[in-house]
């Protein structure tokens, strides 16, 4: 292409993408037209890598007649590379603002919005375990990705993370010796089936599914921020109507209730740990 | 020409470099100055931008998701995260390290020269890895301008000479330098 200068070339780019987003929402029904463009475009450009084509047109090609393409481009656009108990200091005040919260309910549903490979719900199965809410608080945990579920689900996470995860653990007050909740297995950490039955893993589809259950937390961490304004809004209101009154709302580090629609429907909590109470 | 950003990047040795970076940087300059600094996961929250705070009297901060991207002010990559600029907004990645580095100066350049064209700078300082080559790389290709600390001058120098073995047109200076460099680009 070496006709064609660099402003073109990126243009080219940018139609080549929508066409593409067209594409794989025809033709398999997900919907990432309204993501944010710059990691879309990276996510896309790593795909295009692993696939060993140089054009976006060229992934398009392979993607529509070959679903198998299309699972690793979603498995590429639903993995986020993320610890057990990120941000400490989250799940201390989780612990200091929401269990009390949890406790006075003698049922409550807490959800996972965008689970991935689910080390934030086994963070917070473990922190609940140890509140003494197991039996009182089921986890829900989903995500667009079916595979990233399944291996959610298995409960297996990399033995060599565990020395950081442990140290994250004690830092997010974590009280007991952090390997008695798993059991080393050649590569693998497997964790206990106490905490994996604890949760109800499911695929749900924030950007196209209506809410589902009515809960009394929802944490939704670093999901959102690949996700453009308009469809951030989109999915504020989902939670907005999902979240019982009083329930809690919690989002990722960079995130924040303030300028979406629902500022006003929400007390903060915790505003340096994004932790928002429903109020109105 | 005009320029909207300027993007600095910069690993081992780096805290010094940019503050002396910013301490240099002309008041008129009104850009947007955008900082990817390696540090580990652990680093606390706002820490690099208040310490870099005492370098320049333009406010300086950790942005949050989708923040606009003002002039005049000084927006530092937080610890664990990708940063990446949109159009006039900045957007956040947890995707894998680059380099073994989140904030990776690949990520932000790349997003900077798709977003900036041949508005945006790009500034590579000290360094022992090879992040940012390809990045500068990026902005140079889309028409802007690419900048690297004199590797000799550097605390460490692998950074910026893989900087400029990517880049070989790239302005070769040391930190102090720098500045009035900007200034005769972006105030003539």
């Amino acid at each position: 292409m070496d006709h064609l200068d660099r402003g073109e070339e990126l243009e080219l780019e940018q139609i080549e993408l929508e066409l593409l987003l067209e594409g794989i929402h025809r033709r398999y029904g997900f919907d990432f037209r309204q993501y944010a463009p710059a990691s879309l475009r990276r996510r896309v450009r790593r795909r295009m890598d692993g696939e060993q084509v140089e054009t976006i047109s060229a992934l398009q090609n392979l993607l529509l007649r070959d679903p198998a393409v299309m699972e690793r481009l979603l498995l590429d656009l639903s993995v986020n590379v993320t610890a057990m108990f990120r941000d400490p200091t989250f799940f201390l005040s989780f612990r200091t603002n929401v269990v009390p919260v949890l406790r006075t309910y003698p049922f409550a549903r807490l959800w996972v919005a965008g689970c991935s490979t689910g080390e934030e719900v086994y963070s917070l199965a473990i922190l609940l375990e140890e509140a003494g809410l197991s039996d009182r608080v089921r986890i829900y945990a989903t995500d667009i990705n079916e595979a990233v579920i399944e291996r959610a689900r298995l409960g297996v996470f990399p033995l060599d993370k565990m020395q950081e995860y442990t140290q994250n653990y004690i830092r997010a007050g974590g009280t007991r010796p952090f390997s008695e909740y798993y059991v080393a297995r050649y590569d693998g950490a497997q964790f206990g089936r106490q905490l994996i039955d604890s949760v109800v893993f499911a695929q749900h589809n924030l950007v196209s599914d209506a809410m589902f259950n009515e809960f009394n937390v929802i944490t939704c961490r670093n999901v959102m921020i690949y996700f453009a304004q308009p469809l951030q809004e989109h999915v504020h209101g989902l939670f907005y109507d999902s979240l019982a009154m009083f329930g809690v709302l919690a989002l990722g580090q960079k995130e924040t209730i303030r300028f979406s629609p629902y500022e006003s429907c929400f007390d903060e909590l915790d505003a340096e740990e994004r932790l928002y109470k429903k109020v109105r | 020409m005009n320029y909207d950003v300027i993007a600095i990047g910069a690993s081992w040795g780096g805290l010094e470099a940019v503050g002396t970076l910013l301490e240099g940087i002309p008041q008129q300059l009104d850009q947007a100055i955008v900082v990817a600094q390696h540090r580990t996961p652990e680093s606390g929250r706002g820490v690099l931008a208040s310490l870099l705070q005492r370098h320049i009297g333009r406010p300086v901060s950790e942005p949050g998701d989708k923040e606009p991207i003002e002039q005049g002010r000084v927006y530092v990559a937080p610890a664990d995260y990708h940063l990446l600029v949109e159009d006039g907004h900045f957007a956040f990645s947890l995707d894998a390290r680059v380099q073994f580095a989140r904030p990776s100066i690949d990520v932000l350049f790349e997003s900077v020269a798709a977003a900036y064209r041949d508005r945006a700078i790009g500034i590579v300082l000290t360094g022992a890895n090879e992040d940012g080559a390809a990045g500068l790389a990026a902005i140079k290709r889309n028409g802007g301008v690419s900048i690297v600390q004199d590797p000799r001058t550097a605390a460490r120098s692998e950074m910026p000479a893989a900087a400029l073995a990517a880049s070989p047109a790239a302005a070769v200076l040391p930190l102090d330098e720098i500045g009035p460099f900007l200034s005769g680009l972006c105030c003539p």
